[in-house]
């Protein structure tokens, strides 16, 4: 980013080589904790598809639900996060460069790593088998809530970590516009934070309740705090996924960002529509009104602008940098960009998968609709061609432009990356469809055999389940090329002559000034938060008025 | 700030798409009642064994074809485990968890619904087709949730 790279923002220019390097070994280190963490996640899910296939039975010692708990855990809260935080820890450092202290970041990371190995073992245990949800009156043991805890609070230091230093950037060029990957990253952050509140007071209940020091839990009230949080991570996920769509894709194919301004519209647009929408995952929960229900599927909806106009983006993006190249029209286009670049081709990958997410999503969210597909496989379908896809093939993907760049050694078997990504995006696809097939048939998710006794509807979801395990195994092969190549780079590659870079695009020439009233992220979080309050006021009276019995805790398995 | 005029057109559109869902979904929801199931009520979920109706979980008949069916979800069965209705029949389903969540579904039909410790839930669906429904818990509820299934025989 131009603005940026300001002289005056250099302090001397060997602390901050020295300050730099340190911030690159602290991106690194999140970056490959998300990687060995996908390992861990892809070989829980390639039993889980066996197991789901009847081909294995998992052991008693060992059973499908405590699988279920860790593959849920590791890949939805712990590969993701890890990613997300290095990712901005990485696009804060490189925009603002300033000689600055490590504490604060580093004591981020150990609070997390804290957390998740106190979470995984008490999963691992066998005593916390309550899947990534955690759902009342399913008593885990308090270790199981500490943990997830700790990972939240470690979350919150990398956040208050970057944010001070995109404040200190404001203070110190008041005139200019915060450099447009930092700006992405505190707006995703200020959502963050407002929507682990509710995780943290869920805690709140659950963690003196799993103690004993109270008698019972009021179950639906916990379930709503959970998904208040609930899909603002889903957000968590797309947004992070969508900073590298806008500023880091468009390098590889020596493209620019299409417009800074209306990049920061809609990075504003989900900090907004973030939170109002939980109460679509509850659609069929007894004790919320159709109305508050009907309310957030609007709200939800909200969330096709800013997603229509990042599509509109990175299209626009694409085109004009083949134009500029002498192609011309949709084919020439598609046959222009860079699909043997690994960087590139995962997240482009991940794109063309998440078309289908969208469909699937809008399916999901229609309310009336959602009685056909809510707690079938159809849902595991989705958020595998989700989470598991566009977000998790751009930032493997970003991977392989993250890891050289922080470690100054070249891509270790970059073709190898490229098979990996391609095996990924087959395997992700066979998968997923076979899912969302299955729960289209009725399947269930969540289920560790479904045979039910021989009944005659059961049979037909076999043959889908069949196809998920070999796409599921496709993948978890694919994850092990990545592994391969992530270490690969650090033990076998020695630093290289040449540094590899993975800069950030520049804002395209033609774009307009930016309206400087998008800069003020802390107008921006107070109205946040005024619209999550709008959104949960009405449905949160009516659980506090129901006065819901309280239910003691069990463990069930 | 100025926005491209092909990104007006596709921003257009896609406000035009989220309305026309939007009124589907609104007309559905008020002319058709097709809204999910959102009863509001409340009961002890330590005492649902002694709380009417739920102490004699069962089918009602209520009319001609019209019945009644009240369920209590507890790990791992379903009370009752099988009913059995004519052809035709509207049945609406009242259902409640003596202990943790639970899920309440028939597939390939409509009815599906969390059953919520604390909470009765409602749902019903008219039965045409003659044949044995399998009635599952499609929420995770342990070790045994696999098994936690009933029969609705319509004949």
């Amino acid at each position: 980013m131009e603005t940026a790279t300001g002289s005056a923002l250099v302090q001397g220019d060997e602390t901050l080589a020295l300050s730099r390097a340190g911030g690159n070994l602290l991106a690194l280190t999140h970056i490959y904790t998300a990687t060995l963490v996908l390992g861990i996640g892809a070989l829980f899910g390639m039993l889980q598809g066996f197991s789901r296939a009847g081909l294995i039975t998992m052991p008693a010692a060992f059973d499908y639900y405590r699988m279920l708990t860790a593959h849920g855990v590791l890949m939805a809260l712990v590969f993701t996060t890890f990613f997300i935080t290095g990712l901005f820890t990485y696009s804060v450092y490189e925009t603002i460069p300033r000689v600055r202290s490590l504490t604060l970041g580093w004591i981020g990371y150990c609070t997390m790593l804290v957390g998740t190995v106190m979470t995984t073992v008490v999963i691992l245990s066998g005593s916390a088998t309550v899947l990534y949800t955690f759902y009342a009156p399913l008593k885990a043991s308090p270790f199981f809530y500490f943990g997830a805890t700790i990972l939240i609070l470690g979350t919150w230091c990398v956040a208050f970590d970057c944010l001070a230093n995109v404040v200190w950037f404001k203070r110190t060029n008041p005139a200019q516009r915060i450099p447009l990957p930092a700006f992405i990253a505190a707006t995703t952050l200020i959502m963050w934070l407002i929507a682990t509140l509710g995780v943290v007071a869920e805690m709140g209940l659950l963690i003196p309740w799993s103690l004993g020091w109270t008698p019972g839990i009021d179950v639906s009230l916990s379930r709503m705090l959970f998904w208040y949080f609930g899909h603002p991570l889903v957000y968590f996920w797309i947004m992070a996924a969508y900073l590298i769509w806008y500023t880091l894709v468009p390098t590889a194919y020596k493209g620019k960002i299409f417009s800074d301004a209306l990049t920061r519209v809609a990075f504003i647009s989900l900090l907004l529509l973030s939170t109002p929408v939980g109460l679509h995952h509850q659609y069929l929960d007894p004790g919320i009104s159709a109305g508050w229900k009907w309310m957030h599927s609007v709200t939800t909806y909200g969330v096709v602008i800013p997603s229509l106009m990042t599509a509109f983006a990175i299209f626009a993006s694409f085109e004009i940098a083949a134009q500029r190249a002498g192609r011309r029209g949709f084919l020439g286009t598609v046959r222009w960009l860079p699909w043997g670049n690994p960087v590139f081709a995962g997240p482009a990958l991940g794109m063309i998968l998440f078309i289908f997410g969208g469909f699937g999503g809008i399916v999901n969210n229609s309310y009336s609709m959602d009685v056909l597909v809510h707690n079938t496989m159809w849902i595991v379908g989705h958020f595998h061609i989700t989470v598991g896809g566009p977000v998790a093939l751009t930032f493997i993907g970003a991977s392989y432009g993250l890891i050289p760049a922080l470690s100054g050694r070249n891509l270790f078997a970059p073709r190898l990356a490229l098979i990996q990504e391609y095996v990924w995006f087959v395997g992700m696809a066979i998968m997923s469809t076979a899912m969302h097939w299955a729960g289209l048939l009725g399947s269930p998710r969540r289920t560790s055999d479904v045979s039910y006794f021989g009944a005659q509807g059961a049979a037909t979801w076999h043959p889908e389940m069949l196809w998920a395990a070999f796409g599921g195994t496709l993948v978890a092969i694919s994850v092990l090329l990545f592994i391969i190549v992530a270490t690969g780079t650090y033990v076998m590659n020695k630093p290289a002559a040449v540094r590899p870079t993975y800069a950030f695009a520049s804002t395209d020439e033609d774009a307009m000034e930016t309206p400087p009233a998008l800069d003020r992220l802390g107008t921006w979080a107070i109205i946040a938060l005024a619209v999550a309050v709008l959104a949960y006021a009405g449905p949160l009276t009516q659980q506090l008025q129901a006065h819901a019995y309280l239910a003691p805790g069990m463990r069930t398995w | 700030m100025h926005v491209h005029r092909s990104e007006r057109l596709w921003l257009f559109f896609g406000v035009v798409m989220l309305a026309v869902f939007l009124g589907v979904i609104t007309t559905a929801a008020i002319v058709d009642g097709f809204v999910p199931p959102s009863r509001v009520q409340t009961i002890d979920p330590t005492r649902v064994a002694q709380t009417p109706p739920f102490d004699h979980p069962g089918l009602r008949k209520i009319a001609e074809r019209t019945y009644e069916a009240y369920y209590v979800a507890r790990i791992f069965s379903f009370t009752p485990a099988t009913i059995e209705v004519p052809a035709g029949s509207r049945v609406t389903f009242y259902v409640t968890s003596a202990d943790v969540e639970h899920g309440f579904s028939i597939p390939e039909t409509g009815v599906n619904t969390m059953v919520t410790p604390g909470w009765v839930s409602s749902v019903a669906h008219t039965f045409n087709t003659p044949g044995t429904y399998l009635l599952i818990c499609n929420e995770y509820c342990g070790s045994g949730h696999q098994l936690m299934a009933a029969k609705v025989v319509v004949e």
